[in-house]
Parts: C-alpha cells; structure tokens; sequence
C-alpha cells in the first residue's frame, strides 16, 4: 500500500515535469503550426538560467591563503564571493542557498527574450514550410545552441542544490496516518506544486483573458482570424516566448533533481513528442493528461512486482502505451480531426 | 518498366555509377579516400535511397527505419556465427528479416498518418532499441555488441560466445584465430568491401529509379500530393503503403547487413532514435522526393562525423602555417570552435544554413546553380520536389 | 590559457605533421592490402610514429575524453623529450631516453568515439587506414574498448585501453593485441568489501541497483559475490535503464524493502543522478534495523563526482588512482600535468597517460613497433614508479595488477577537487585472481598482415 502510494507521488512529479515541457510543446504546434524539435533545447537553456545565476552570484575575487596550500603545493588561492562582501556573509548565504527559486526570475526574463528573438528571427519564416523543413531546421539550432552551452560549462552535469530548508524529505506518511516509511523529497513536493501552478497559470491565461481567447480562435483557424483584422502574428510572437519560457522555468525548477548538462534537453525530447502525441496534437488539455497518465504508468511499471512478470517492461512503457493508445484513440487522448494526420 | 525510362535517365544513372566507383580517386584531395569512410558513403547512402522511397515519395515520416538497420546487422552477424562467413547468406538473411520486421511495424504504424505514423515508427523503434541494450542481450550481447568469435570447443559455451558456423564446418574451411568475412574467399574488408558495397548502392539506385519511373511510384507520388483524393475514387491506398515501406525497410536491412559484413559488429545504438534521426536528416539534406539528394546528404554527415572530427589544433595548426603566428593562432582559435570535439556545432550550422536558404537541400542548390548558367536571367522557379506544406490543414 | 603551453606549438605541430602527411600521399596505391612492403600494419617508414588518440569528445563523457587527450598530449611531449619528463622521470624502466620511440618523433591523431561502440570503431579504422596510426588507445566505457580491442586485432595494430571497468575487457573479449592498465570490478568487490565490513560490520542487508547493461552486471555480481562472502545479504538487485534520468521510481521500494545498504552501480550521468536523489530521498538519514542506512558507489570518478557536488560525502567506493597520492610517480605526474593545465589530472587522464608511457617504454624494449614483439614485451612486465606502486602486466590476460584504492568522500573538502579521500590502499595480493576465472582467449597476435 505504501509502496503503490508512493509511486503515485513519484508519477505525479514526473508528470508534471513531463506536461510542462508538453505543453509548450504542443502550444506552439496548435498556434503557429511548428514542430519545434528545439523545444528540448529550450528546456535545458532554462536549466541552464539557473546555473548562470548561481556561477554570477558567486563572482569572487581571489585571496591569497597564508596557511592553506593548493595541490601544488603553492599557496592556495581563495575565492570570495562579491556578494559576500556586499551584503554580508547572511545575505549572501541565503541568496546562494536560494539561487534556483530566484533563477526563475531570471528564466522568465531570458527565456521570453529567447524565445521572441527565435520566432522574429527564424520560426517566422518556417510557418509556410514543410514539417521536414522545421524539423530539420530546428534540430540544427537545437545542437547548436547545445553547442554553445558546452562551449561554456563542459559537458559534465553541474549540481544544484535546492534551499536547505527543502533539501531534505518530508515525512508524508506522518501527515497521512500511513507508516513511517513513507517519505517523500520536499523538493519534488515543491516541483509538482509548481507544475499545477504553471499549468493552471497557462490555462487561465488562455481561458480567461481577450488575448487568450483570439490564441484558441487562432488555433481553430487561424485564417478566419486573420480575416476579422486581429494581427495574429503578433500574438504568435507571444504564443512563442510564452512556450519558451514555461519549457525554461520547468528545466531551472528541475535543476536541483536532475544535475543538469548540456546533453539534457536531447535526452527529453523525444519523451515530450510521445507525451505531446499521445496527448493528441495541438490540444493542451490532451498534453497534460497524457504527461500524468505516462508518469504515473511509468512509475509502477519500475515496480519489482510488475518487473518480475514482464522483464524490461519499464524500459519500454512509455512507447508501449504510446502504440496503444494511438491505435485505440486515432488522434491521442484529445486530438482534434484533421490536426498533423496528413 | 524500363520503357518508361528517358535517355536522361540512363544518363543519370551512367554517370552516378562513374561517380561512385572513382570515389577513392575523386576523394583523395579533401582526406576522405580510406576504405571505412567510402564503406560508409555506400552503405548509408543505400539507407537514405531506400528511406527516400518512403518518405520523399509517399510523405510519410517514418522516425523509426534504424530499427530495420540494425536488425539487419543483427541477422547478418547471427548468419556469420551460425552458418558461414560468406557474406551472400548474411545479406540474403538480413533482407528477409528486415522485410518481416518492417512488414510488421508498418501493418501497425501506417494505420495511422502525418505525425502519428512518426511516433508509432519512433516507437516502435525505441522499445527495439531498449530490449536490445537490455532484456534481450542473449541475442543481441548488450551494450557490447553482437561480435563473430572463433568456433566454440564445446556446446556449453553459450552461442554468443562462441560460434559453429554449420557451412564452413560441413566444407571444412580452416579459420585462424577470428575469420573475416569474405565473399567465396575474397575478403570483405577494406577497398574490396568498398566496391562490394558501390555495387549494391548502384543497384539499389537503379532499383530506386525503376520504382519512381513505374507506375507503382507514380500511385506513391499521388498518395502524397493527395490522399484523400486517391481513397474517394475508390483506390485503396493502403497497400501501397505498405509495399513503399516494406521496400524501404529491406533497404534499410540492407545497409545494416553491409555495416556487419564490412565490421562484423552490431551494436544496439544502430536502432536508437538518433540513428533514426540521422536518416532523416540525410535525406532532408540532400534534398527528399530526389534521387541522387539522399546520398549526397548521406555523404555530407558521414564525412563530417568522421573527418571534420579529427581536425585537432595540431592539423588546424598545420593546415594554416602559412600565415604569420599570431594571425595563426587567431584563425586556429577560431576554427577550433567548429571542427575537431565542435564538429557537433557545424553539423547543426549546416542544417541550418541549408534549410533556411535551400528549401530542397542541396540539391536544390545545384538546380539554381543549373538555372543560373541555362539562362543568365531567372526563369519562374519551379515548384520543388519535395515535400508538400502539412502545415494548414485543418 | 597560452601561457601555460609552453611547448604547445611544437607537440601540436606534431600533430599536424602527422596530419598533413596523409593529406599529401596518395592513399590508393601507397597502402593497404595492395602495397605492405613491411612485416606488420602501419610500420613507420619516415621519422615519426603515429599513435592514435580516441576519446569521446561529444556526449556524455565528453568531460572526461577531453582529460584524456590532455594526458595523452602531456605524455607525447615527455616521450619527446620536452616539458619536465613527468612520469618518465620516476618509471622503474629506463629504456625510453626522451628522444621519442625507438629514435622516431612521436606524432599522434585524434578521434570522437561519441562513446558509442559504431562511432568509436569508425574513427579507430580513420586513424589506422588513413593516418597510419601504428597503435590506438583511449576511451571511456567498457563498451566502446571492447568494440575497439576487437578492431585492433582485425586490423593488425596494439590497442592500450583507457578508462574501462568490465570484466569482459580482460575477460570473456580479450584479445591478444589488447592491454588494459586499468583495474576492473572483480577487483574493486575484493578490494571494497573488507573496507565495507570493517565500516558497516558483517550484518548488512544490501540493495541494488544496476545499470541494466554489461558493466553494470559485471559490477553487480562482483559486489554480490565479495558482500556476500562477508555474511551480507542481497535483499533485492533491481535494473534501471541507462540514462533513467530520473530514478524516484527505483528509489522509493528502497524504502520498504527492509534493507539498510543501497548500492549504486552506476556510472558517470546515471551515478549523478541517482546518489543525488537517492541523497533527497533521505536515504542517508534514515535508520534501518537499528543501523544508519549507508550508500555505496562501487565505481568512483572524481571528474564525475563533481556532478554529485555535496552528495558524495562519506560514500565508498573505489578508484584506479587519486592525484592526493603521495609516492613520487604520482607527485611528478600531478606537477606536471596540474602546471600545464591549472588542475589537477583524474584518473582517465592518469591511465591514459600510463598507458602511453608503458606502450612506448614496451617498443623502445623490443626495438620495433611489431604488434606482436610489443606484446611480448608487455606481458608480465613488472614495473613501479607510475603512481600505483608496483605493477605487473599479466601475460595471461594482459591485464596490470595494482593496488586498489578505497576512496571515501571527503566530509571537508578544501577545493572543488579535493572530493574523494584514500581510506586504504588494498594490496595487490588481495586482488588478483585466477586468469580461468573470467573465461575467454587471447588468440594469437595479428601483426595485420
């Protein structure tokens, strides 16, 4: 019991990770009709905020030790943060300690700039195109801007920690009235808060604003849209840096699970494809269901129990119920006819 | 079906053959004139024509034809452990394998279409990958790879560690040590193997040729200018698809046969997504829906995955010793960003810089390039071969 | 960054002549099968020898290639007879004189094994059919040096591994042109597990989990089978998929299980990940039967341990070298690589650099390049002074025989790369096995022609 409990949490996390690259993802293919293979770029960039922020807070000056040695044995050279003589050695504690929530203010800036330039600069030009055409133009930009994030961090993961208030695991079970057995990482508690958050954010500024509304006019058809005068193309802009900047926030809140390295994004995109997919094309509810239906699946097939009937079942889950359900459900969860089936 | 072929044709295809046997002559100037790089050439342009025959024709976007390649070296090395270490078998093997397997996957995946059919080959194509690294390592030797070893001195050793090989045994045929492949004795390595492999690509493009010349292809073509059209006047296109696929599955058997039979290694990351991507990428490239595009294409990544990665600042150094140092050291610097471990950086550059100013890659180019010395002024462009705009349809 | 390269210009245009040589000659009728004048594959005929670097530069272990080839570049310059001699200074064989091998300046080329086994054989086949390369070396998975052995003895040249753990490499895949310096995970269960029990005590439930693919097993069966040996038992060894990424799956039945040890076999990203979460899990602060729940990392690189930043404190493991050595050869080497480059080497560097020293030393004893006269010089060789104590290159399986370091993270690091601590040195006698053990068979030499 508390084992199945558990994995629920598990999948719930990942499926929040999991809808939130979807759902950037699958906006941008419902509005401006982009298969957008840098989406996983996207994310790691956003992971990569929270790095940046961490490596400028800790912009030092150096100190020669008079009593440590290097491994050369020379004197040892130290490093003090500016920040530390700024603001003090507290302030500067707390700011560090915090660096990956505060990089979320960072990521949204970086992100929204990101992604407008890309879409001014290079996705506008490929609405008329071919899918091959997008593809391929987008996977070269995805490697090249891992490229250029290699060229700057290497190629190792980079550990972040979360605030020390949340880097340890809650006692759940406690709350619960289930054992003492089960409990679960503040910080994963954390992320999948902030998944809901984003993804009912997403929604409400779809659902509920003037904006929002003329987007989902734009996504059922887009040419009448264009016909009443509204200059659609710039709310595709938006659309575009919107969807940039929830992929980085997901990949920066992410940071403290996954030590991330340039390579991370690549690793994530063809899940988000099959989450987008199974979820049906260009429909943001489908990709939000189908991130929680594939997370929490994938949890309990890790189980020993289910391993042990079906060796190798975890490995290939996701794409075993991706088969399913596109055979099943023609158009995945919630796709509309006549959306990428041609 | 060879009616239907014009004098340009026969053209073409005198003149691609020219091409790819001189290759060790032609190539010598830009470093790429060694037999595992010109193996290469051939086999993964035998993968991309036989690719193009789905996508460029039909449309369809399989995201899934490495897990025929690399089932196809599957088979092919299985063929060296069990039967012989000639190489006629193997093919044979892995073609009809291939065929099965792509017959299979296709049933399923094409009763779907546009992106759905991707994700379904896609997926297809990563649970194969993954069985392969993992579960199924008796067959496939994991994350190693499939290799031929000497014969087994007794039935305990386990097939994968030791082979039989029923033929060679039966004529007797002495091995020392761990045998090559060879065609009735001729070895399968190095230059040899190359030529083995120019043949096949030859062929392969005149068998690619024949089926967009046929009618067979024409009917592909319609399926991809327009589907529905073709099911409303009551034409059911789904063998077709079916056919188109399991072809280019068989191609796709093939090249994975040729990469065992010249290197008798298989290893799962043939079947991963990014092999599959890799395809994809050489035809779009090349220039889809073209015949001689994929190849090229296939030629482009393969010389800079192998080449472009070994430039070093040693070479770089060496190839610009002709300027004065510091001018030297400026350039190296700078090209350093993109070749040697950035090699990664141009390849992505080069997608980029081809699909954003030659829609119909590069073969695209050499028909501009045409235009441009026919007839000094531009005449109309003519609509590009390639791929139809999916993108606004609702 | 240029300052510190003193003798940069001179090794890269080193490289370049070996590049540039190929450029210039007409392949087609100059090599290969058709025109082998000489009794073995790629015998140098001008006055350099080409050896071929191959490490992965993309992907994963792109961090850790790159050290290699800074190792690799460190030792051409010794070899050379340029720079401070490092290792070469404190090797027990004096054959090499710093004049290159055998009289021939030491060029070398360099390729991206992508640590796929496809893409590492593809470029070892470049450098030997189109560079003359006349030994391959490098790598940084079992996989790929593995793969590559087996293409070195096809084609008829040496092949000296570089980082690989795997039984197999010396085991059930060896071959007679293949050496490995490096030590493998028989030898990290014999040499861990008295460590873990005098640490742990003898009544210890363990929990796997293991990268489900060849060295992942290997490394999973060893610690099961030294563990056990010692009373602990084995409560359950679960498989993940390699780059799971995220393991909360895997981890929580951790919880349940009732066991008070989890071992992590896993290597490089999946190391990173899974002892971070397992860390945020709060694994290591719970208490299980009455003891503290501990967390082992059978395979330690401090290169990638960084990755785990605070995560590794307290955690065993072992290691084939650390720079915090203090013999002599360990003290060179870490001056002279740390003065290049401003940081200390890791241990891929310290094998890689060993293992070009030993191939050189192994060519200038046999007067030739010779595949199969090299080979014969390395096996059952015995040397000391490359920063491991003393070393034999076993005949039997052409695997060196070392002592093995258990390392422990460090509680109170006082750089980024002062991570791991040597808790104890085993020695080799407690880690050699039979050759039988293993399995497998050398074959005889290809000298490639």
């Amino acid at each position: 019991m508390d084992a199945i409990f558990l994995q629920i949490l598990n999948g719930l996390d990942k499926g929040g990770a999991y809808a939130l690259i979807a759902l950037g993802l699958t906006l941008v293919f419902g509005t401006l009709g982009v298969v957008n293979f840098a989406h996983g770029a996207l994310f790691m960039l956003g992971a990569f905020c929270a790095v940046t922020l961490n490596r400028l807070l800790n912009i030092s000056f150096e100190r020669v030790s008079e009593t440590e040695k290097d491994f050369l044995g020379n004197p040892r050279v130290e490093k003090v943060p500016y920040i530390e003589q700024w603001f003090g050695p507290d302030l500067a504690g707390f700011l560090l300690d915090w660096s990956v929530p505060i990089s979320i203010l960072l990521t949204i800036v970086v992100m929204a700039v990101i992604g407008v330039a890309m879409e001014r600069g290079l996705i506008k030009h490929f609405y008329k195109r071919p899918h091959a055409d997008q593809i391929l133009v987008t996977f070269g930009l995805a490697i090249v801007l891992q490229e250029i994030v290699r060229h700057y961090f290497g190629a190792n993961p980079i550990p972040q920690p979360a605030p020390d208030i949340v880097a340890g695991a809650a006692n759940v079970g406690s709350w619960l009235g289930l054992g003492d057995n089960v409990i679960y990482p503040w910080w994963r508690l954390v992320y999948f808060l902030f998944s809901a958050l984003v993804i009912f954010a997403v929604f409400a500024f779809l659902q509920f604003t003037t904006f929002g509304m003329v987007v989902r006019a734009g996504m059922q058809d887009r040419e009448t849209v264009g016909l009443l005068g509204i200059n659609i193309q710039r709310r595709f802009t938006v659309v575009f840096g919107l969807a940039a900047v929830v992929a980085g926030v997901a990949g920066a809140m992410y940071t403290p699970i996954l030590p991330p390295d340039y390579h991370m994004g690549m690793d994530f995109l063809v899940l988000s494809f099959v989450v987008v997919v199974v979820g049906g094309m260009g429909s943001l509810g489908g990709a939000v269901l189908a991130g929680f239906v594939l997370g929490i699946l994938q949890s309990f097939a890790s189980m020993n129990e289910i391993k042990s009937i079906l060796p190798g079942i975890d490995q290939i889950i996701v794409y075993l119920v991706a088969v399913i359900v596109l055979l099943t459900r023609p158009r995945g969860l919630m796709g509309r006819r006549g959306v990428a089936e041609e | 079906m060879l009616g239907t072929f014009s004098r340009s044709d026969w053209l073409l295809l005198v003149i691609f053959s020219a091409v790819v046997l001189t290759l060790p002559w032609t190539l010598e100037p830009i470093g790429a004139a060694y037999p595992d790089l010109l193996q290469k050439f051939a086999i993964y342009g035998i993968f991309a024509v036989g690719f193009n025959i789905l996508f460029g024709l039909t449309g369809y976007l399989s995201f899934g034809h490495a897990a025929f390649l690399g089932v196809g070296s599957y088979a092919a090395v299985w063929s060296f452990k069990l039967l012989t270490m000639n190489v006629l078998p193997a093919l044979a093997l892995s073609i009809a394998i291939a065929g099965v397997f792509a017959l299979l996957i296709g049933y399923i995946s094409l009763r779907r279409a546009g992106i759905y059919f991707s994700i379904l080959t896609l997926a297809f194509a990563q649970m194969s990958y993954n069985l392969a690294y993992s579960v199924l390592t008796p067959i496939t030797n994991g994350e190693t790879g499939l290799q031929v070893r000497a014969i087994r001195k007794s039935a305990e050793v386990s097939l994968r560690d030791g082979d039989v090989r029923i033929i060679d045994q039966a004529l007797g045929i002495p091995e020392v040590g761990v045998p090559i492949t060879n065609l009735f004795g001729m070895k399968m390595s190095g230059y040899p193997g190359f030529y083995f492999c120019a043949v096949l690509l030859i062929v392969c493009f005149f068998i690619a040729m024949c089926i967009s010349r046929s009618n067979f292809g024409m009917m592909l073509k319609a399926i991809k200018s327009n589907q529905n059209r073709l099911n409303y006047t009551g034409i059911h296109t789904r063998p077709y698809l079916i056919a188109a696929f399991v072809i280019s599955g068989m191609y796709a058997g093939l090249a994975g046969s040729l990469l065992s039979i010249t290197d008798p290694i298989a290893g799962a990351e043939r079947m991963q997504w990014t092999a599959s991507g890799e395809v994809v990428l050489m035809t779009i490239l090349g220039g889809a829906g073209t015949l001689v595009g994929p190849v090229l294409g296939a030629g482009l990544i393969k010389y800079a995955e192998q080449k472009v990665s070994s430039w070093n600042e040693g070479i770089l150094h060496g190839a610009f010793s002709f300027l004065p140092e510091p001018v030297q050291d400026f350039v190296v610097e700078f090209f350093s960003f993109f070749v040697g471990e950035g090699w990664h950086l141009t390849l992505g550059l080069m997608f980029m810089i081809i699909v954003i100013f030659l829609p119909g890659g590069v073969m695209e180019g050499f028909r501009r390039l045409r235009r441009a010395f026919a007839n000094g002024a531009s005449p109309p462009p003519r609509p590009v071969a390639t791929t139809t705009p999916i993108a606004e349809r609702d | 960054m240029k300052i510190l390269y003193p003798n940069r210009r001179k090794i890269l245009q080193l490289g370049a002549a070996a590049g540039a040589a190929t450029l210039a000659t007409p392949h087609f009728f100059s090599r290969g099968a058709f025109a082998q004048s000489m009794d073995y594959r790629n015998a140098p005929t001008g006055d350099t020898v080409t050896l071929g670097f191959n490490v992965p530069q993309t992907g994963a272990y792109a961090d850790e290639g790159a050290d290699e080839l800074r190792a690799y570049q460190l030792a051409v310059e010794h070899l050379n007879g340029e720079g401070d001699g490092g290792m070469l200074n404190t090797f027990s064989s004096k054959a090499l004189e710093g004049n290159g091998i055998n009289g021939k300046k030491v060029a070398f080329v360099t390729g991206d094994t992508q640590t796929k086994s496809d893409a590492a054989r593809a470029s070892a086949k470049r450098m030997i059919e189109n560079d003359d390369a006349v030994m391959i070396t490098g790598g940084s998975s079992s996989g790929v040096a593995i793969a590559v052995q087996g293409l070195c003895q096809e084609a008829g040249v040496i092949f000296m591994a570089g980082l690989t753990h795997s039984n197999d490499t010396t085991g059930k895949d060896k071959r007679a042109n293949g050496f490995r310096h490096f030590f493998n995970t028989e030898m990290t269960g014999a040499a861990l597990a008295p460590v873990l029990k005098n640490a742990y005590g003898t009544d210890r439930k363990a929990y796997h989990l293991t990268a489900d693919y060849t060295w992942g097993w290997s490394q999973e069966e060893s610690i099961k089978k030294y563990t056990e040996g010692l009373g602990w038992e084995t409560v359950s060894a679960v498989r993940t998929p390699l780059g799971a990424g995220d393991f909360s799956q895997y981890l929580t039945p951790v919880l349940n299980s009732g066991a008070d040890v989890l071992v992590l076999n896993h290597y490089g990203k999946d190391m990173v990940n899974s002892l971070t979460q397992a860390v945020q899990f709060g694994l290591r602060d719970k208490q299980v039967n009455g003891k503290d729940f501990v967390i082992v990392v059978p395979l330690y690189s401090r290169l990638m341990a960084q990755g785990a930043g605070e995560n590794v404190k307290g955690i065993f493991g072992s290691t084939n070298w650390h720079w915090s050595l203090q013999d002599e050869g360990s003290k060179a080497f870490v001056k002279s690589f740390g003065e290049k480059y401003g940081f200390p080497p890791s241990q891929a560097a310290h094998t890689c650099y060993s293992q070009a020293l030993l191939y050189a030393d192994a060519c200038q004893r046999a007067g030739t390049f010779q595949p199969s006269e090299v080979g014969k010089a390395l096996e059952g060789f015995e040397f000391d002074g490359l920063g491991n104590g003393p070393v034999l290159y076993r005949a039997a399986d052409h695997q060196c025989f070392k002592d093995v370091l258990v390392v422990k993270g460090k509680e109170n690091p006082s750089s980024e790369f002062d991570l791991l601590e040597v808790v104890e040195v085993t020695p080799r006698a407690q880690v050699e096995y039979d050759p039988e053990l293993l399995g497998g068979e050398l074959g005889p030499y290809n000298d490639g022609v």
